[in-house]
């Protein structure tokens, strides 16, 4: 039992990032534009917040936050980038996206060079550390999976879940959010600005790409090297398509996502499993998304008008 | 200045001088962040020059050794699989679609190059033509795959390539793994026979990785002219890709088409995996992280305006930024700096449309006159 605990605790440590960035490609896309980009603000996220915490950690207790805070806000302002190019110059979304996922690594890495004089930032040593919250963890089973030995980033993940699933689905806001995504000629003529929405939705999502880089690189690394992100940023493109574009879905695609990489490690405690590759357990999120996506294609799943630059004169 | 004007402004001229203002803006951008960072511009523009000349500027007057072709040589290596790719991502999006497999399709293509290579006992003048065909079929095989889910299912072919280009990293890995003789980061030697390595080309480099590469990329940027400009099969995909729905009206199947695009756009990556594995290294790699080809091919691609020969232009440039990261580490400029040159230059050319507006804007200027 205590394998199958701890398996569940790295499964949600592993899955947080992959939920928030996830998220963030959530709001995107239900605003009508496409984000492949994630990754790339991912790395982005991730490099701000190490060197913000490598200057901070020593000042002050909070340090670890103060870090993702300056990820969030360096992501969100990446993401400017790719909200001009396709709300404004009506770019190509995917042409937009691919150069901001080729501008990550070649300017977070130069700007280590510049900082710290070596291709990787320095590494930390006061970064979020594994918690165990008492009484809260004595409760039978949830005690031991969601408040043992667990980094407090986690609950971020819940809590902006179920956050999002109340703005897109309960307020005006989200309302008009989806219906962007969906016709934006609609939501134009009743005086909505389609070029707002958009923009809040690509401002969001890269505000929250950040913030998942910035913890994945605070609680599962020690400092921000190239492939510290490693793609996780296209995993979580994943879990939105698996998890249908909604904030439960994305929830539950990325804790199978996570599930599935810590079954890669612990694979070999499971003698029925003994025989599989780790590649196997690796490559298992993105068959079963193409799966999805063939099962989906039938029904009319995803934001409608995701990817098409807005035409107010198309009918 | 009016006919200077004049030829901005002309639109039959933007395909071209989109892509030339774009790539002056990239280089002007990294020149302003080496300037920000205290670095000198100048340094950049000379590794660059050694690499693809081999002469080395510095040195010129201080009696040390001004040339050496080992540079040329290797300059070709990092532009051949770049070309490819290049063509690859241009095929596709002639048809209209994307491929963004092109990593995927390249890794595939590189482990049937080697499981071929080192499996297959052929004469040994048949080896080299089955490693090379070999690459060619698993990357077109790794395009078929959106290609065909496209067809059938209408499903995003920019999600499943993106998707198939792990799925591909992590199988090919642990098939490679399982070769005879592999370690766990590399296959064994292929033999002699299955190699494009040539004694001659590197003793007339000074020792370079240069080998006969060259060929199969000459002959598929022919192909891809050919099968473009040429033939009604071309034609049809031009047309699906300008007008989906015309094409249809007229007759042409659109789903089939994409789906033989996506396949052909695959083989010419796959290819790229083939003489990487039997002609730069020599043997089957395992990766643990993506290595670009494919989406700098994508760049290039987008540099070139998806032409046969605007692709080769733009492997050529690439290819040169490539191979000078080693020069710039010497001259202590930070290597990325390339990276960031060559992406900003794709942030360029996704302004395409703005480009195109303050172009316009020059024409109603002399027009108001």
């Amino acid at each position: 039992m205590e394998t199958v605990y701890s398996m569940l605790v790295s499964t949600l440590i592993l899955s947080t990032p992959i939920i928030i960035a996830s998220l963030g490609g959530l709001f995107s896309e239900r605003s009508g534009v496409v984000n492949i980009a994630l990754d790339g603000l991912m790395m982005f996220g991730g490099f701000s917040a190490a060197t913000a915490i490598v200057f901070l950690e020593n000042s002050t207790s909070l340090a670890p936050w103060w870090a993702l805070i300056i990820g969030m806000i360096v992501g969100a302002l990446v993401s400017i980038i790719h909200a001009y190019l396709s709300i404004d110059l009506n770019a190509d979304q995917i042409i937009s996206g691919t150069a901001i996922n080729l501008l990550a690594p070649g300017i977070t890495i130069y700007l280590a060079q510049i900082i710290f004089g070596q291709q990787r930032t320095e590494t930390f040593t006061h970064s979020f550390r594994k918690t165990t919250y008492p009484v809260l963890s004595d409760i039978p089973v949830i005690g031991d999976i969601f408040f043992k030995n667990i980094y407090p980033t986690v609950y971020v993940a819940f809590i902006l879940v179920v956050v999002s699933w109340f703005i897109v689905y309960k307020t005006p806001f989200g309302l008009r959010l989806r219906a962007t995504g969906e016709n934006p000629h609609a939501v134009d003529s009743m005086g909505v600005s389609v070029r707002k929405m958009r923009y809040i939705g690509v401002i969001v999502s890269g505000a929250l790409a950040g913030l998942g880089g910035g913890i994945l690189v605070l609680t599962q690394d020690t400092q921000y090297t190239v492939i510290s992100i490693g793609g996780t940023g296209f995993i979580a493109l994943a879990a939105l398509v698996f998890g249908r574009w909604k904030p439960s879905g994305v929830l539950a695609a990325g804790l199978f996502f996570g599930f599935s990489r810590i079954f890669s490690i612990y694979s070999n405690t499971f003698s029925f499993l003994k025989g599989l590759p780790n590649e196997f357990f690796f490559a298992l999120p993105y068959v079963l998304t193409i799966i999805a996506l063939v099962l989906f294609s039938r029904q009319s799943v995803g934001p409608k008008a995701a990817g098409e630059p807005y035409d107010k004169g198309k009918r | 200045m009016s006919k200077i004007k004049g030829f901005l402004a002309n639109k039959k001229n933007h395909s071209f001088i989109i892509p030339i203002i774009a790539i002056l803006l990239g280089f002007l951008f990294g020149s302003l962040i080496m300037v920000l960072s205290g670095l000198n511009p100048i340094d950049l523009f000379v590794s660059l020059v050694r690499a693809v000349t081999g002469i080395d500027i510095s040195n010129i007057g201080t009696g040390k050794k001004i040339f050496n072709a080992r540079y040329i040589g290797e300059y070709f290596v990092y532009v051949m699989p770049l070309v490819l790719t290049g063509l690859s991502a241009a095929f596709a999006f002639r048809t209209g679609l994307f491929n963004i497999g092109g990593e995927g399709q390249v890794v595939v293509g590189a482990f049937f190059a080697t499981y071929v290579g080192l499996t297959f006992d052929l004469p040994g003048f048949l080896l080299l033509p089955a490693v090379i065909l070999a690459g060619a079929l698993g990357g077109a095989l790794w395009g078929f795959i959106p290609g065909i889910l496209k067809a059938k299912f209408n499903v995003s072919e920019v999600v499943v390539t993106i998707m198939l280009n792990y799925i591909g990293m992590y199988s090919t890995n642990y098939f490679l793994k399982q070769l005879p003789g592999s370690t766990n980061t590399k296959t064994a030697e292929i033999p002699q026979a299955g190699l494009l390595s040539s004694d001659f080309l590197a003793g007339i480099t000074n020792n370079s990785r240069l080998h006969y590469g060259f060929i199969i990329v000459i002959i598929a940027v022919f192909i891809f002219w050919f099968v473009i400009e040429k033939t009604t099969f071309g034609y049809e995909l031009k047309s699906v890709g300008y007008n989906p729905l015309a094409s249809k009206y007229a007759g042409m199947k659109v789903e089939r088409n994409a789906a033989l695009s996506m396949t052909i756009a695959g083989a010419f990556a796959g290819l790229a995996g083939a003489i990487l594995v039997s002609g730069t290294f020599g043997y089957g790699r395992v990766i643990n992280s993506f290595e670009n080809y494919g989406f700098d091919g994508l760049a290039v691609a987008l540099i070139g305006n998806s032409t046969g020969l605007g692709t080769f232009l733009g492997a050529l440039l690439f290819g040169a930024l490539k191979a000078a990261q080693p020069i710039m580490q010497i001259n202590r400029i930070p290597r990325d700096i390339a990276i960031i040159i060559i992406s900003s230059i794709v942030v360029f050319i996704a302004m395409r449309n703005g480009i195109k507006m303050k172009l316009d804007k020059i024409k109603v200027k002399e027009v108001e006159k």
